[in-house]
């Protein structure tokens, strides 16, 4: 469904723009329908550059991505519009993604206006409705301004938004890193009951935890490079790249306490990262960077 | 050792009084680290606030906090500032924005020394140990905030907050905003600094109870501004007493526990607004143990030798 074939991304840097840096490194993955593909990385690792590439709010500087066969860069007028038709996203602070003037029920609106002006009335209605009913909120929501909402209600506005267009493919972007400990499984829970449904889902997290409650796949991102991928249960039951391995360390477990020397180990870690090396298939599904 | 008794804070708004805070008691012994968590709106960071400043529209309604034996006047601004940064110290939940991003780290630590009537090159011999025990080398102070990463302006702030070994730290939301690989460094920092003394107490807030399972002697847990329990952190992570602790402790994913496998149930409905509580209990529109009693409010009780619960039913609990 969709292809993201040996991408680039380039950004200028320096006084005037005179100089490039290469933020994303040849990245290359596959999603397909009913499939949740987790992106992890620090900050700085490029996940969200790719999210975004993905949802052509950023250029890709080399390589292609592909939704269904055609190339998304190409996309224009209409054409992009039945992109966006398929394939959605979801930030962050979902604060920041509403008016705070107005009613929450204006987004909608936009989409409607937008997108589903052929709609009569009737289905557009119902259509609403069934996509708040699938976040589990009331039409009655709409009514409300955003402070009159939890980080997590909007963030199912939000979802819903997404699913009123009836999408293939939505991007969650950290989407619950700002909700608490009680919010964030109703939204991860929504995820997979979403994805039971045929929905392929783009989950950006910096949280590995929650990264591997969801999803079918793992794609480890470090400074814009894979370094590892795979199964989810292949890659964190069996870490086989040093990066990979030293994030699945620094999580902590509710049951296990790190030992002394663990929590007070400050040394600066040597920045591991490496240009080069590739890709290989170290079992079925599960593919690990080496460097010769 | 910090002791609050029954210390309310109000927010001041124009639908009326938010309590935020309503009626907390309990202790924090020299060298402990307790751990304060809740979900978003529970009182936690009102908590935290109120024992070193209260904000303009933060309102002290009642109760009294002791520090090393000394009344702290919490409600005097001006009182207040002979206390502050020598005494209490924290470390703000947005701490790596606190720092002035046209100066030099070196040069805003002089001024805010400066600022507090004490010599910065005198302290400079410390502040350089103490930022190279966090893995920090005395380059930072000669750099720009933009220049170094969010988990060492992290430790930069922890630094400066504790630098006059203060006998209370209050540390906001340190790690939320952090990488695993850095939160974990913060979180070391933490126990560091208490273990060598630099910091008699800490009360650190989060939500994040896995963070706390690691660093915390102890563990409390809030509830729409009242205290649900209190216990050391093993008995908080493997023996609750509490519903409310057993459901948010539910609802975490551990790395190991998937979807497909097994479902987390979230924690239904939304805690209460705290304009006009309702009466009894607060968790018990939310409880699936609440009964006929649970009109009443259960007193913030002890179940254990340093375990306190307030449920009707936490005796009963805890043995089951």
């Amino acid at each position: 469904m969709l292809k993201v074939e040996n991408v680039s991304k380039l950004f200028r840097s320096g006084a005037f723009g005179g100089k490039k840096k290469r933020v994303i490194h040849d990245v290359d993955f596959e999603v397909k329908p009913g499939e949740v593909v987790s992106l992890i990385g620090e900050s700085g690792s490029g996940k969200t550059t790719v999210g975004r590439m993905i949802l052509r709010l950023t250029s890709v500087s080399e390589g292609r991505i592909t939704f269904d066969g055609e190339d998304i860069s190409t996309l224009k007028g209409a054409s992009l519009k039945s992109y966006y038709r398929r394939v959605q996203g979801v930030f962050q602070d979902p604060f920041s993604s509403f008016n705070p003037i107005f009613k929450v029920g204006r987004v909608f609106r936009t989409i409607r206006r937008e997108f589903l002006s052929d709609l009569d009335a009737a289905t557009w209605e119902t259509r609403l409705t069934d996509a708040l009913n699938a976040v589990g909120l009331e039409t009655a929501a709409l009514d409300k301004f955003p402070h009159q909402m939890s980080g997590g209600q909007l963030q199912r506005l939000l979802i819903a938004r997404a699913l009123v267009l009836d999408i293939r493919l939505l991007v969650a972007d950290e989407i619950i890193s700002m909700l608490d400990a009680s919010t964030r499984i109703d939204v991860l829970n929504l995820l997979g009951d979403l994805k039971r449904q045929g929905l392929s889902i783009i989950f950006v997290t910096h949280d590995l935890a929650l990264g591997n409650y969801i999803s079918d796949r793992i794609i480890i991102l470090q400074k814009g490079v894979i370094v590892e991928m795979g199964a989810t249960d292949r890659v964190f039951g069996d870490p086989q790249h040093p990066y990979t391995r030293s994030l699945l360390d620094a999580v902590p477990h509710l049951h296990e306490r790190w030992s002394e020397e663990e929590l007070k180990d400050l040394g600066l870690v040597a920045d591991t990262a490496r240009s080069g090396g590739h890709l290989i298939e170290h079992r079925e599904n599960h593919l690990v960077r080496v460097y010769s | 050792m910090l002791a609050v008794s029954d210390l309310k804070i109000h927010y001041r708004t124009l639908a009326g009084a938010v309590k935020a805070l309503d009626g907390v008691s309990f202790s924090v012994a020299d060298g402990e680290i307790m751990g304060l968590a809740g979900e978003s709106g529970c009182g936690k960071s009102t908590l935290g606030k109120a024992l070193i400043r209260l904000e303009e529209r933060m309102q002290y309604v009642g109760g009294q906090v002791v520090l090393d034996d000394k009344v702290l006047p919490i409600a005097d601004d001006r009182a207040m500032n002979p206390y502050r940064f020598s005494e209490v110290s924290i470390v703000p939940q947005y701490a790596m924005s606190a720092l002035n991003p046209t100066r030099r780290i070196g040069r805003m630590i002089d001024e805010l020394l400066d600022a507090r009537g004490l010599k910065g090159s005198t302290l400079r011999p410390e502040l350089e140990r103490r930022l190279a025990i966090l893995g920090l080398t005395p380059d930072v102070l000669g750099m720009y905030p933009i220049e170094l990463s969010g988990g060492m302006k992290q430790r930069v702030v922890m630094v400066l907050s504790t630098l006059l070994d203060p006998s209370l730290l209050i540390a906001d939301e340190v790690t939320s905003a952090l990488d695993v690989a850095s939160q974990k460094k913060v979180a070391g920092a933490l126990v560091e600094f208490r273990d060598r003394g630099y910091v008699k107490s800490m009360i650190v807030v989060t939500h994040d109870l896995a963070i706390l399972a690691q660093v915390a002697d102890s563990i409390m847990i809030m509830y729409a501004g009242k205290l649900a329990e209190k216990a050391p952190t093993r008995t908080i992570v493997e023996a609750p007493a509490h519903p409310y602790t057993r459901l948010l402790l539910g609802s975490l994913p551990e790395v190991g526990i998937r979807f497909e496998e097994q479902r987390l149930p979230g924690i239904k409905g939304r805690p209460p607004s705290l304009l006009s509580p309702p009466t009894g209990c607060r968790f018990r529109d939310r409880c699936p143990l609440a009964f006929g009693k649970c009109v009443e409010e259960p007193p913030f009780i002890e179940i254990a030798p340093g375990h306190q619960v307030a449920c009707w039913k936490a005796d009963a609990h805890a043995q089951g």
